[in-house]
């Protein structure tokens, strides 16, 4: 893992206790106990973001920023205290750099939409790597098409670890105004060397933004200690609520970026001529918020912190890799992948069975994993697959549940052969 | 016999493992690409017709799990030397077969008995409704071939 991610792992990581906490892992499908690994996709939800958002609506909840009555007062005051929590969650030094989105695919949209649309022109270059959700290509491609600007892609080895030597040949002539990378490949593992890019990125005037979806949930983030420009998660990935995600990014350039959606919320004042802008983060953040994720997403994070980045780290690669080694010797299966920092994502491929037929197969074991090619084309062709099965952990799951996906392949290899 | 051993049974298995009609046509009269984004898998089929409303050849290529292989090859299989006009029958028989619940072979013309035979081994994909577009897109992508489309999706 990461250096600045050392385990320090609690003698006691409880996960029975854990897994009391999220009511849908008690559950059966077709007849057998859920093996639920496909956090990598959207992660389970705990009772205390349950209740949150329960609480919310029950209790406080009115529209933001609007009222002086008594109930708007109050719904702001969560709602703003939940960013706070998102702020400290990455060590973002100040509140009013967090902005809400829908979730990282806005906040990459947004950063493209507004920062891009005011710094990019012809000539400049993007560089994005192989590895990239289609998330961080497809904002960036328009954007490309929109201002004639370059996209360059940093190429991965056979392991699926980035080339360095190719994105310092990207950086080199000062053409490149932004790279934007994913902290952990969603479809292989791969942990980028976010730090080290930052530092290069920099020393040729470049800016750097961090896809983090697959980290924030896993690992200790710290985006001062990273020294990045923009960084972006999900909070349904993150076990907190779907349509609510944040962007962060540094004031100074948050401040200087024109605004998103034009509407109400992030103005000052407004006439028929023009209309002025609150400051950041609020004149990214148009319309009604998502207030009751947004309340949701904060909960979920408490109960991160309440168990510890470290100590989750830890438990899930100890999970992961146990998937990893047993999966490795299952017959027929090839792990797609082999990158020394990785996270808790194992995807594979079996040469009887298409990723498809694995996924249908397994399921009617109980075992929920994602078959495809995880909105990673590019990841799918170089390692020259169409799909694969990918196994991936959250802070829930147990080396008997990677036990339980092994079983479930005998059953594809009892159907498809040996 | 369990859902699962329902949906692979070994004729599917086969046409999966050994697809019929694994070529590209050269000089076709008409070929289309057929995606389903949601597992990116794909299928190009090709059609040569006889010049008397008929069709010569039909083949496929492509990347898929083993129900949409073994369903492109099975279909391949019962299209060529058709006319059009059956080629749109059997798709509506095929379509019926994989997402009608109410379906019942008796109901069919009698003159497709045979292929009905055939294609009844792919119901098995009614019981896994997130696989049914695998079974159909071959289908999917074999009408836009014959009308002169470029694409079909199964969305």
């Amino acid at each position: 893992m990461s250096p600045d991610s050392t385990p320090s792992l609690k003698p006691n990581y409880d996960v029975l206790a854990i897994r009391q906490d999220f009511p849908i892992l008690a559950r059966e499908v077709f007849g057998k106990p859920l093996v639920y690994l496909d956090t990598g996709a959207s992660a389970q939800k705990p009772r205390q973001v349950i209740r949150a958002m329960t609480q919310v609506m029950e209790e406080t909840y009115s529209n933001v920023h609007r009222g002086v009555h008594f109930l708007s007062q109050a719904c702001t005051d969560q709602f703003e205290a939940a960013r706070e929590t998102v702020a400290r969650f990455i060590n973002a030094p100040e509140a009013d750099e967090i902005v809400w989105t829908r979730g990282a695919t806005e906040a990459l949209n947004l950063v493209a939409a507004t920062w891009g649309r005011a710094n990019i022109g012809r000539g400049d270059r993007i560089v994005i790597s192989t590895l990239e959700h289609h998330s961080n290509i497809v904002p960036w491609q328009l954007l490309r098409d929109g201002t004639g600007a370059e996209l360059a892609v940093i190429p991965v080895d056979d392991a699926g670890e980035v080339d360095l030597e190719a994105y310092a040949g990207l950086l080199d002539d000062g053409r490149t105004k932004l790279v934007s990378v994913t902290h952990v490949s969603n479809s292989i593992g791969t942990v980028l060397p976010i730090g080290q890019m930052a530092r290069m990125a920099h020393e040729k005037g470049a800016l750097i933004m961090v896809d983090g979806c697959q980290a924030a949930p896993h690992m200790p983030v710290d985006v001062q200690a990273l020294d990045v420009d923009f960084y972006c998660f999900s909070g349904h990935k993150t076990y907190g609520p779907t349509g609510i995600g944040a962007l962060w990014g540094r004031k100074a350039l948050l401040d200087a970026m024109p605004p998103y959606q034009g509407g109400g919320e992030m103005i000052a004042h407004v006439t028929f001529e023009k209309s002025t802008f609150k400051p950041a983060p609020h004149k990214f953040e148009a319309g009604t918020p998502a207030i009751v994720e947004a309340v949701g997403l904060g909960a979920a994070l408490d109960y991160i912190e309440a168990i510890g980045r470290e100590a989750i780290l830890a438990h899930e690669m100890d999970v992961a890799e146990y998937a990893r080694e047993r999966l490795a010797a299952a017959p027929g299966v090839r792990l797609v992948g082999h990158a020394r920092e990785r996270g808790a994502i194992v995807s594979f491929t079996m040469d009887q069975a298409h990723p498809h037929d694995i996924g249908t197969i397994v399921d009617r074991a109980g075992v929920a994993v994602r078959a495809g090619h995880h909105c990673a084309f590019p990841v799918m062709e170089r390692f020259d697959v169409g799909a694969t099965a990918r196994a991936s952990f959250g802070l829930y799951n147990m080396r008997s549940e990677a036990d339980r996906l092994v079983e479930a392949l005998d059953e594809v290899a009892e159907i498809f052969g040996r | 016999m369990n859902e699962l051993r329902e949906l692979y049974q070994e004729v599917i298995l086969d046409h999966g493992r050994n697809p019929r009609n694994f070529r590209r046509i050269e000089n076709a009269d008409g070929e289309a690409r057929g995606d389903n984004p949601l597992c990116g898998d794909r299928v190009h089929v090709y059609v040569k017709r006889d010049g008397g409303g008929g069709l010569d050849d039909v083949a496929f290529q492509g990347r898929g799990c083993a129900i949409t292989t073994a369903s492109a090859s099975m279909m391949t299989e019962l299209l060529k030397g058709r006319s059009e006009a059956e080629a749109r029958q059997l798709f509506d028989l095929f379509h019926a077969i994989c997402t009608d619940e109410a379906f019942d072979p008796l109901d069919m013309p009698e003159e497709f008995e045979e292929e009905l035979d055939r294609l009844q081994v792919m119901a098995g994909v009614r019981q896994f409704p997130m696989r049914v577009k695998c079974a159909t897109l071959p289908w999917h992508t074999f009408a836009a071939a014959l009308d002169g489309k470029a694409k079909a999706t199964t969305e």
